[in-house]
């Protein structure tokens, strides 16, 4: 069975050796180690209050994740410039695009419509803000 | 268990009150339904063509097969949403003067809907992947796509869908709430029936197919082009295909996890989308058009491409401005994502929020007008012949830069305040979708039919088609732009106003023309069929094109091309015919091509009962189901066997064969 | 941009010999690590859609418990620990699979299997826990976020987990064949993928959940 499994493969071998050939012990051990030196300090900053003032944390700890996120890309993705002629970083340049989008523009959107049209909802309601209603 | 329980546990809420039979309307449908499949049925069992079908068909993983029942499925479902669009449009002009016309508000609300859901997602999108799957790796050189058991299990999941659409008719009944669906209306307090979740279930199940095969399309585009096609050696209509396909991966999975969410509202009682307990409805337009307004540039984009390709074949003249032409595709793609608020000016997102918004609109006009200056130079100082391709693609471009222009109006957001969700919008909408997106695929269809079945349509009948679509769209529209500007709002099921009913009725005749369009591009094919000796065209390059898909036999052989093509230049086939290229006749080698399979088939069938089990809420079926899916789709990764080789005899005999075609043709 | 134009190739053609057809077996490059990271990039806008509601309606309590109320810190991070580890084994899983060990091998994907069923089972026990005190999925916009974004992450690692069962079968049946290695490596990618959106759910959801 599997030897006849073999034939049949043998005509996409190549470019097989690529596709894993980045993978090394020391890229993992290196990319575990910052993964997770970059998770506990961000648990220990809100779990030992550290820094008082939330929105400095939160800025903080989201900036500790998105420097996660690139080490994790690199050292357990493998992802680089050539991998799969480019394709890939291509691809993951236009979701990371389309997911600020997502993110950033739901918010504003969302948060510009609480505040016109349920403006007793919103809990933090600058004077400003109360002034503008429509 | 008692029997009550047990019959709960098995069917949920169905129950016989479910089936219509107090409607003359759909028991009448039902029945034409249900002898025309009967009469089918008996036919296809009478001439024995079951086995054919199932092996040479529904199992098929020929792109080419794929492709030819994606358009198939968009022509059936176009019948099924004109029937819807003539109802409605016979009934506003019936409902004036005190006349309740013939459809009451329950029944109204769920036509509109109907009509709304099946053209968008059972026609457009069926037409445009399966004009992508046909000729897109024609165009690129290659053999077949990236993932061939994943095409044909697409399809089945895009039929899954539209069937479960279909049973809505008969069992139950369909949404009552538009083809969006909003909150609260669609939320379980408002619409407590099926008919939303039909909704759901349909677009889920089809969802699936649609994202699957934008995946396949793109794997296929990037990996598999011939030697020496470079991304600016690629024809516009791979192109704009692969353009369309980064915007299906992109937006669909935003309306999977939306509607996913909707039903989390509906089966679990969470609180998104609700009035109440902190949950917010517009959160739900404002994701739903994330996806939405990409989607209607995941539908016209394609069909960008037929019109180039369309417009320089006729030309007899290479693309005017292919870079600009590229870069516009590549421009709008990336835009599309950063305009979905148009949709919702007047929810109330304030000044700052709407100038943005109505500013990226204004900008995305922009690559779209540049794209018809091109195919207007194109057209400059060309050979043009009027085929019906031609003509589908000149009114084209008279119609849809009528309906850009609307689209830029509806921009403004101060304009938007008066013309929200009035019949100038449903007039603008129908003026982009129909002249861009319908007509761009009549063009396609006209334009490779003759590649996929050897011979030509017929041009009498298509041009025919082409004229009663074209006054009819006209006198359809036109109307609802005035009654727009004196400010009657849409999915209205009668008015009081009688001055109205006269453009009513002038709609209503524009549709009934329309009807005669479908009517002789159905006569169109039956006629072609009839005649196709007499329209045979045995070079395989009817139109004297200038893509790969011409170089090759028509129809082509199930490998497609028995050498791989080289490509030189951006239209390679044009190339080597200017340079007598010789088509090479010896030293054939073994292809090597995947093989059919019915698991796509079996996986679909299962989602389908799931869908229809999760509406009517038979959870234990839906369950089994579910499982059934699990245990088929693990058993068809066992299959490692998935290819063979066609032997280099088979192939030296089938070019063959076309060798002396050829010869005798000269 | 000058491949657009003719004359590149124009001058090659001079040359009369200009190849059209080839005269060898063309093979594709295999495209299913490409399209399989496309998938992924699909999954990632489904997850960055819950994110965005978790974003706007994150705060919304109805008067119910907050984040702050619920979420127990120490908890997340032996959780998050497990997650970190399963992926660092199915890296050692990787490397043995490139030395063709398919003993070694197999026994670090159970490794990591079991790593994740540890992860799923601390998750359920959180959910459990959150139900049973009244905090569930139908209490609040809040909640109903909270149990989608974390859920759906759930959902996607049980998934992993009935995925990597199947290919321990299928390697222990057929031995690393390219075609498994090619699926372990999709696999691969998927787990690690996981990860990452893990990292957005402990920061977005944990952390910042329990910030006043």
């Amino acid at each position: 069975m599997s030897a006849h499994i073999e034939s049949h493969d043998h005509h996409d071998d190549h470019g097989h050796g690529e596709e894993v050939s980045h993978s090394t012990l020391k890229g993992y051990m290196v990319g575990f180690f910052l993964a997770v030196v970059l998770t506990a300090i961000p648990f220990w900053l809100v779990m030992g209050k550290v820094i008082p003032n939330p929105q400095t944390l939160a800025i903080v700890i989201l900036t500790f994740a998105a420097i996660q996120i690139v080490v994790h890309m690199i050292y357990f993705l493998h992802m680089d410039t050539k991998s799969q002629g480019g394709w890939n970083m291509l691809a993951l340049m236009f979701t990371l695009i389309l997911v600020v989008i997502t993110l950033t523009g739901s918010i504003w959107v969302m948060f510009h419509l609480n505040s016109n049209m349920m403006p007793g909802m919103s809990h933090d309601m600058t004077e400003q803000q109360v002034k503008n209603l429509p | 268990m008692n029997t009550p329980d047990l019959v709960k546990l098995i069917f949920g809420r169905l129950t016989i009150e479910a089936i219509p039979y107090h409607e003359p309307i759909l028991i009448g449908t039902f029945a034409a339904v249900a002898i025309g499949g009967i009469a089918l049925l008996a036919v296809l069992t009478k001439y024995k063509l079951w086995g054919y079908l199932w092996s040479e068909w529904f199992t098929s993983i020929d792109h080419k097969k794929i492709g030819i029942m994606y358009m198939v499925l968009g022509v059936v479902m176009l019948l099924r949403g004109f029937s819807d669009a003539i109802m409605m449009r016979a009934q506003q002009a019936m409902a004036f003067n005190g006349s309740a016309g013939f459809l009451p508000p329950h029944h109204y609300d769920q036509v509109f809907t109907a009509h709304g859901v099946i053209m968008i997602f059972f026609v457009a999108m069926p037409f445009v992947t399966g004009l992508m799957n046909f000729v897109v790796p024609l165009q690129i050189g290659a053999r077949d796509v990236a993932f061939p058991f994943l095409n044909n299990f697409s399809f089945w999941m895009t039929v899954a869908g539209g069937m479960l659409v279909m049973a809505s008719l008969f069992v139950g009944e369909f949404a009552r709430t538009g083809w969006l669906a909003y909150p609260p209306l669609s939320g379980l307090a408002a619409s407590p029936d099926v008919g939303v979740d039909y909704y759901i279930w349909s677009l889920q199940v089809a969802g699936v197919g649609t994202t699957l095969s934008g995946i396949n399309l793109l794997a296929t585009i990037i990996k598999m082009r011939a030697p020496g096609m470079t991304m600016m050696k690629m024809p516009v209509f791979t192109w704009t295909s692969l353009c369309t396909n980064v915007l299906i991966v992109a937006a669909f999975p935003v309306l999977t996890a939306v509607l996913a969410l909707l039903s989390l509202d509906r089966y679990v009682g969470t609180n998104f989308f609700t009035n109440d307990f902190g949950g917010n409805a517009m959160m739900y337009v404002n994701l739903i058009w994330i996806w939405g307004h990409p989607e209607v540039y995941i539908l016209v984009l394609p069909l960008f491409g037929v019109f180039s390709e369309v417009v320089a074949t006729f030309s007899r003249k290479r693309l005017f401005g292919y870079a600009s032409m590229v870069y516009a595709t590549v421009v709008i793609t990336v835009l599309s994502y950063l305009v979905w608020l148009h949709h919702f000016f007047t929810m109330g997102s304030g000044a700052s929020v709407n100038s943005f918004f109505g500013i990226t609109t204004m900008i995305i006009s922009i690559p779209t007008g540049a794209k018809i200056f091109n195919w207007l130079f194109t057209m400059y100082r060309g050979r043009i012949q009027f085929e019906v391709p031609m003509l589908w693609t000149m009114g084209f471009m008279i119609t849809f830069v009528i309906g850009g222009m609307t689209g830029v109006m509806l921009a403004v957001p101060p304009a938007d305040f008066l013309l929200h969700n009035s019949l100038f919008l449903i007039a603008h909408f129908h003026n982009v979708i129909i002249g861009g997106v319908i007509f761009g695929v009549f063009a396609g269809i006209n334009y490779w039919f003759p590649k996929a079945f050897g011979f030509k349509l017929d041009s009498y009948w298509g041009k025919w088609s082409f004229w009663l679509w074209l006054t009819g769209f006209y006198f359809a529209f036109m109307p609802l732009y005035v009654l727009g500007f004196m400010g009657v709002t849409r999915r209205m099921n009668h008015f009081e106003d009688p001055s109205l009913q006269i453009w009513f009725i002038i709609a209503a005749f524009g549709a009934v023309l329309i009807a005669g369009g479908i009517a002789a591009f159905l006569i169109q094919i039956f006629v072609s069929i009839k005649r196709r000796e007499a329209l045979r065209d045995v070079t395989g390059d009817p139109w004297h094109g200038r893509t790969l898909e011409w170089s090759t036999s028509s129809p082509p052989p199930s490998y497609n091309f028995a050498f791989t093509p080289v490509i030189h230049e951006q239209d390679a086939w044009w190339q080597m015919k200017e340079r007598n290229a010789e088509r090479r006749t010896e030293g054939y080698l073994p292809i090597h091509m995947p093989k059919n399979t019915a698991a796509g088939v079996y996986i679909a069938a299962f989602a389908f009962v799931i869908g229809f089990a999760m509406i009517w809420h038979m959870f234990l079926i839906a369950g089994l189901a579910f499982l059934g899916l699990l245990v088929t789709a693990i058993g068809h990764t066992f299959n490692y066997k998935r290819d063979y080789y066609i032997p280099a005899d088979v192939v030296a005999r089938t070019e063959a064969a076309r060798t002396e075609e050829l010869a005798a043709h000269v | 941009m000058s491949d657009i134009h003719a004359t590149p190739s124009a001058a090659v053609a001079d040359s009369q010999d200009l190849q059209f057809w080839m005269k060898e077996d063309h093979h594709p490059e295999n495209g299913t690590l490409l399209g399989f990271w496309i998938y992924l990039m699909s999954d990632c806008l489904i997850f960055a859609c819950l994110f965005a509601t978790y974003g706007v309606l994150g705060r919304s309590y109805a008067g119910g418990p907050s984040g702050a109320d619920l979420f127990e810190l120490p908890l997340v991070a032996v959780n998050t620990t497990m997650l970190l580890l399963s992926s660092i084994t199915y890296g050692f899983a990787v490397l043995e699979m490139q030395k063709n060990r398919r003993g070694t091998m197999m026994a670090w994907l159970i490794i990591t299997g079991l790593f994740g069923a540890a992860f799923l089972g601390i998750e359920l026990y959180e959910f459990a826990n959150l139900i049973h005190e009244g905090a569930g999925p139908q209490r609040s916009a809040f909640l109903s976020s909270f149990f989608t974004l974390v859920g759906t992450h759930g959902l996607h690692v049980t998934f992993g987990i009935v995925w990597l069962i199947t290919l321990l079968v299928q390697v222990g049946r057929f031995g690393l064949t390219p075609a498994n290695k090619r699926r372990i490596m999709c696999l691969s990618m998927f787990w690690h993928f996981l990860d990452v959106v893990w990292v957005g759910v402990f920061t977005f959801v944990y952390l910042m959940g329990v910030l006043p």
